[in-house]
């Protein structure tokens, strides 16, 4: 029971940091129809950037909000100089295209930056905390709260804010959208500006915990687009539950079955699900136009 | 595309391996050819699948992984000899296409694409972790064919590089054929009309999903060959020829040079494969430089060069 407990906390933190990728992509899913395959790159540059800031002087908050801003901008760029351009092509090229850019940032970060595995210290120390017989670390209890704190925000800002409804509309139907007045280029904009921003906070709550290197990127991306898929592409709820039960699936095989295997078993989750549910658990059933 | 076209693609090819050599300044260059010709090789293969028959796999790398191990594990504990065992290699991964490839190709787009990436990464994880039978990340040896002394022993002397240019070349050739044969055949015609569109096609009688499982499951033979001639030329194999990032090399070959296309495929495959060896100097740059180049070839000539090149040359004609 002690043991179970403890696989579930560790793999809530993975998996809150999965659903906030997984949201990432939700997000920019449904401004653009584009799974953008940078997301992980995003995470790693939340990390990265507060690494460096923190040890050039900079306070530890300051550095984490100048490293989600830079983000945040890295992103906004990759919609106007790839996405954009780019308009209407096959899925293929979609993914070809955030795929390379998402080695440029790799590329460029490992030549502006360096190769080695970084961190900064925990928010509130390194003591754990115990819980009926299990413990967790607070650094844990920060990324469970701050990505459940992103999620209520983003609900809030879409279902009370008409710029969150400008967002949602456009999701919807983006030539409706805009016939009624919404900018949808703007809101493409902002969705590839939150969404960057959303990873980058990701990276700096887990960076204390799972250390931060340039190619870290690659495998948040894959789980984060594999939790996407398994809560239903384009739901943020999907996002939420997708990216915690995914996290949870893989500490518990990690932790009875084979720790080499945890990812597979994720995988394995994936495929079952696909196979039986080919929309995602919160997916809209569509039909194909003719 | 007609019947004089597929012979044009054809002589092209075959003059291109076969005068290239003139021009190597050393044997090196036999080698680079060698890795080309494998590369367009299970390009080809992903051409049928995403360019006649419109479906997406971002898990091919792994039926290399399953064509490479073939030859890596068949001789040594089943007593194969190494051809034997590219043919074993080439049965798995089309059976193996052919189980998996049935319920996930009901699937579209992105979920497409998560089912085989998925696919790809539970192979490569295998290969990984069975370190008793596979060496795990370190990979391990390759027997060697045999064909090159027995040429030998024939008075046929050939280097390493020469010998494997040589083979994989008459390989791709061979699949590029079978390739522009299946583009007018009736598969071809069906699998081209479904990527269309799938309602359309199964009104006029194409039976769509069982056209789509056997687009996949010729892709999958393609790169296992490919990934076999990988393991005995190099004579060493690794995991990461199963890995994601060679998976995104391929589909990224084949949409860099043309996707619908045979001819364009190579040209993808050289390029990309060229690309490194080229950058070596600039080892930093490299990932800077690749993903550079796959983001703006995808912005600027959407149809692939090739066809985007030809496009411009016809233009002038005219």
């Amino acid at each position: 029971m002690d043991a179970l407990l403890q696989f579930l906390f560790s793999g809530l933190t993975v998996g809150a940091v999965y659903a906030l990728v997984a949201l990432g992509f939700t997000i920019i899913y449904n401004a653009s129809d584009v799974v953008n395959f940078a997301q992980g790159e995003f995470v790693m540059l939340g990390g990265m950037i507060t690494v460096f800031t923190y040890q050039a002087g900079l306070p530890l908050p300051l550095a984490a909000v100048v490293a989600i801003l830079v983000t945040s901008a890295i992103g906004v760029a990759l919609n106007k100089l790839a996405i954009e351009p780019a308009r209407g092509a096959p899925v293929v090229s979609l993914i070809i295209i955030t795929i390379g850019a998402s080695i440029v940032i790799r590329g460029a970060t490992q030549l502006i930056f360096d190769k080695q595995l970084h961190r900064f210290p925990s928010f509130s120390g390194d003591d754990p905390i115990h819980v009926l017989g299990a413990t967790i670390l607070p650094q844990s209890l920060w990324v469970i709260g701050g990505a459940l704190a992103v999620f209520v925000g983003l609900w809030i800002f879409f279902t009370r804010t008409l710029t969150g409804k400008a967002v949602l509309a456009t999701a919807n139907n983006r030539v409706a959208a805009q016939l009624v007045g919404i900018n949808t280029g703007w809101v493409m904009t902002l969705s590839f500006g939150l969404s960057a921003a959303i990873g980058a906070f990701a990276g700096v709550l887990v960076t204390p915990i799972t250390l931060v290197g340039y190619d870290v990127g690659v495998a948040l991306a894959l789980k984060g687009f594999a939790a996407a898929m398994l809560g239903g592409m384009g739901n943020p709820k999907g996002a939420l539950v997708g990216g915690l039960l995914l996290g949870c699936f893989e500490a518990l095989t990690a932790g009875y079955l084979s720790s080499q295997y945890k990812e597979a078993v994720a995988f394995i989750v994936i495929l079952a699900v696909l196979f039986v549910m080919p929309q995602g658990l919160f997916g809209s059933k569509s039909t194909e136009r003719v | 595309m007609t019947g004089r076209n597929k012979w044009i693609s054809l002589g092209v090819l075959a003059l291109l391996i076969a005068l290239l050599p003139l021009f190597f300044p050393s044997g090196y260059y036999y080698r680079v050819g060698a890795l080309i010709f494998v590369n367009a090789l299970s390009v080809v293969g992903l051409v049928i699948l995403i360019g006649y028959a419109g479906q997406i796999s971002l898990g091919h790398a792994g039926f290399a992984g399953i064509g490479a191990y073939a030859c890596a594990l068949a001789p040594e504990h089943l007593g194969l000899h190494p051809a034997l065992a590219v043919l074993l290699g080439a049965v798995v991964s089309g059976v193996m296409a052919a189980l998996i490839g049935k319920p996930i190709l009901r699937l579209k787009g992105y979920y497409l694409a998560v089912a085989t990436l998925g696919f790809g990464i539970l192979v490569s994880m295998v290969l990984t972790n069975e370190r008793a039978l596979t060496g795990g990340p370190d990979g391990m040896n390759v027997a060697d064919l045999g064909l090159r002394g027995l040429l030998r022993d024939m008075g046929w002397r050939l280097s390493g590089g020469e010998f494997w240019y040589m083979i994989c070349g008459v390989v791709l050739l061979v699949g590029a054929w079978l390739a522009l044969n299946l583009f007018d055949s009736p598969s071809g015609r069906a699998m081209r009309a479904l990527h269309g569109s799938e309602v359309a096609a199964s009104t006029v009688g194409v039976d769509v999903p069982r056209q789509k499982l056997r687009a996949f499951v010729i892709s999958a033979v393609y790169a296992s060959v490919a990934g076999s001639l990988l393991a005995l030329q190099n004579g060493y194999i690794t995991p990461d020829v199963a890995g994601f990032m060679h998976s995104v090399e391929m589909v990224t070959m084949a949409v860099l040079g043309g996707v619908g296309s045979v001819l364009g495929a190579t040209f993808g495959a050289a390029i990309l494969t060229l690309l490194p060896q080229v950058l070596t100097v600039f080892a930093e740059y490299e990932q800077l430089v690749l993903g550079l180049v796959m983001v703006l070839v995808m912005i600027f000539l959407p149809q692939g060069l090739l066809p985007s090149i030809a496009r411009r040359l016809k233009g002038r004609d005219e």
